[in-house]
């Protein structure tokens, strides 16, 4: 470039570019370059901090008290996690087609969990399910409300229902159409470390998901 | 030149001009002199923007920044500092009345077609000015770290987790960390003490725009010499100061005898993580754009509409195709304006209230006429519409009726330089 520019006469082609055009433009796009190199850090500090990132760490819960149609709410993350044991007349309910045409994306093709949990039941053990508990549309924590009917109408199977704007999810946080939440709740990564204690935050040995991959928490 | 003759006034304001130039801007800038009570709003809007910060400079002073401490620490403000309770009452109500000044004076712009031309700029600094008042005003009530304040800034950071594949991270970053937490109300903390003066900086500017042309007036139309003038002090600086007045009557009763009208018991009870409140309803002053996005059944759109319907004031001076300013002049015009203004309350009462039944149709009705008056009715009532004759001169409608010439001769005589 350079050397192009010392090719002409200084000042005869002014239309085609000086050599002074051309150390302005480049010492302006490098003063761009400087600034975005000062902004980075600043932008940088404002996301989790290693001490935050290492307070969510995986957590073992022991459910074996959990009785079926029970659910308990642990945090992981400073995030609500619901674990529910399911009984089975539920499991066979969320297959039924009658409660599969209530919903939005019930065969979960929208990464809201992770492959090993990617079935009809959205869980690894069929009956015990564990999702984080934040409403999809605004965050809110939805109410567990396992009871068919009832208030919230005939056709209601039990389920979930986020009291701020109304939504709904079935008994395998599975989203309603119709709702203003636009995903199934998530699953978050999680495995059994025996019969009895579940490993919140940690993919079973063989799966090497990443929970920031999900569409939406 | 009205400048004092003292020696030390002119010695310094040889190196520094701020003499004359308040002289320049006060004595000598030409006001319309036809401007009614509607206009008192911008002064008094800046007169708010300097009690909240002076306030808020005092509570900053006695408020501790801490998920742990933040609530009690406003308590203690309130039981305990000496005055505690008057400052914040005055800061929060403040706040409410800011918002009360500011949207009378948005709309009297609205109706007196304030934003057209020379005047477009001044009128889109005026909504950069409400964005970041907005954006100040919300992360003011997250600090006394209550259950609105916790909830209220959940889902208020989550509408950017609409925005597909970044929306998660921008959402995190905000945070700065796994949800709303201690990170997040420092930040918070450490903005609303910031923005306030980036708003002085933008009203500023604002005036700057302003004096550029000068104040529009209840006409409509350009001044066209010194009889349609007067100068701002002492004319409309007295006029302020009673309109001020008054305003701080029915301020001082709100602050004294009913301190809690405009808020929610819902913040008197600390922040829960694990419980979200019956029903999560953010400050009075945001409810109609709570309206537009709840009217919404899609996440993303919802957001979109709610972020559009403040973003689409900055292009009314486009939209507005008609050259008559004033809806004093616009038969049609006038009633379209309080069909909006109506619209707006009950798009703010549709938002006070869960979305069920027929409060989602009347907010959907609601939010579809907001967009179908800026972006249909604006640009199509100033094709078809016939304004009425407009007056040769603003002085000259009141020279007729009171036959007097001796005032527009004394304000010719001020104005000679």
């Amino acid at each position: 470039m350079a050397e192009s520019a010392q090719s002409q006469p200084a000042g005869a082609h002014a239309e085609e570019g000086t050599r002074r055009d051309f150390l302005v433009i480049a010492a302006n796009a490098l003063m761009g370059v400087g600034a975005a190199c000062v902004a980075w850090p600043l932008i940088k500090s404002m996301n989790p901090a290693q001490d935050v990132l290492a307070a969510g760490a995986p957590v073992d819960i022991d459910i074996s008290s959990v009785q079926p149609g029970q659910q308990i709410v642990v945090l992981w993350r400073s995030r609500p996690i619901f674990i529910v044991r399911r009984p089975p007349d539920i499991l066979t309910k969320l297959q039924s087609d009658a409660d599969r045409s209530l919903l939005r994306d019930p065969d979960s093709e929208v990464v809201q969990q992770p492959p090993y949990a990617k079935n009809q039941y959205r869980s690894v053990k069929p009956d015990v399910l564990v999702l984080v508990g934040i409403c999809t549309h605004l965050g809110c924590i939805p109410n567990f409300v396992p009871a068919a009917g009832a208030s919230l109408g005939d056709n209601w199977p039990g389920g979930y229902f986020c009291p701020c704007h109304g939504s709904r999810y079935d008994l395998a946080g599975r989203v309603f159409s119709g709702v203003p939440a636009p995903y199934n709740l998530p699953v978050p990564p999680y495995h059994f470390v025996s019969d009895t204690v579940v490993r919140i935050g940690e993919n079973p040995p063989d799966s090497t998901f990443d929970f920031a991959s999900i569409e939406q928490i | 030149m009205a400048l004092p003759q003292n020696k030390i006034v002119r010695w310094i304001d040889h190196r520094l001009p701020v003499f004359s130039f308040l002289d320049h801007e006060l004595n000598q800038y030409p006001t319309p002199k036809n401007l009614n009570y509607w206009w008192n709003f911008g002064s008094l809007a800046g007169i708010m923007l300097m009690i909240m910060i002076v306030t808020g400079i005092f509570l900053a002073m006695q408020y501790t920044p801490h998920v742990d401490y933040a609530f009690d620490s406003v308590e203690r403000i309130m039981r305990d500092v000496n005055y505690g309770w008057l400052m914040r009452y005055i800061h929060m109500n403040g706040a409410s009345f800011f918002f009360i000044i500011t949207y009378i004076h948005i709309f009297r712009g609205l109706y007196y077609g304030s934003y057209k031309t020379p005047r477009e700029l001044l009128w889109m600094l005026g909504v950069v000015i409400l964005l970041l008042m907005m954006a100040t005003a919300f992360m003011g009530y997250v600090l006394p770290w209550g259950q609105m304040s916790f909830w209220g800034a959940t889902v208020i950071t989550n509408l950017f987790s609409a925005f597909p594949g970044i929306g998660n991270d921008i959402v995190t970053w905000l945070w700065g960390g796994f949800a709303v937490g201690n990170p997040t109300l420092n930040r918070f903390y450490s903005l609303h003490y910031l923005l306030p003066f980036v708003i002085v900086g933008v009203v500023g500017l604002h005036l700057v725009a302003l004096h550029q042309h000068g104040s529009n007036n209840p006409l409509g139309i350009d001044r066209k010499g010194p009889q349609d003038s007067i100068p701002f002090h002492p004319y409309y600086t007295i006029k302020d100061m009673f309109g001020l007045g008054v305003f701080l009557i029915v301020f001082a009763l709100v602050v004294f005898y009913f301190p809690n009208l405009l808020s929610d018991p819902q913040n008197y009870i600390p922040a829960n993580p694990m419980q979200t409140p019956p029903e999560i309803v953010p400050e009075w002053y945001f409810l109609p754009f709570y309206a537009i996005l709840r009217s919404i059944p899609s996440k993303l759109i919802g957001v979109c509409a709610m972020f559009g319907s403040i973003l689409v004031l900055f292009i009314v001076p486009w939209l507005d195709t008609s050259k008559v300013r004033s809806a004093y002049f616009r038969p049609i015009y006038k009633w379209v304006f309080w069909l909006l203004v109506i619209d707006c309350f009950v798009l703010g009462w549709v938002g006070a209230h869960r979305p069920e039944g027929w409060f989602v149709v009347i907010g959907r009705i609601g939010t579809i006429y907001y967009y179908l008056h800026f972006l249909v009715l604006l640009p199509f009532i100033g094709w078809f519409e016939q304004p009425l004759p407009l007056p040769p001169s603003i002085s000259s409608p009141v020279l007729k009726k009171k036959g007097g010439g001796r005032v527009a001769r004394a304000a010719a005589a001020r104005e000679k330089p």
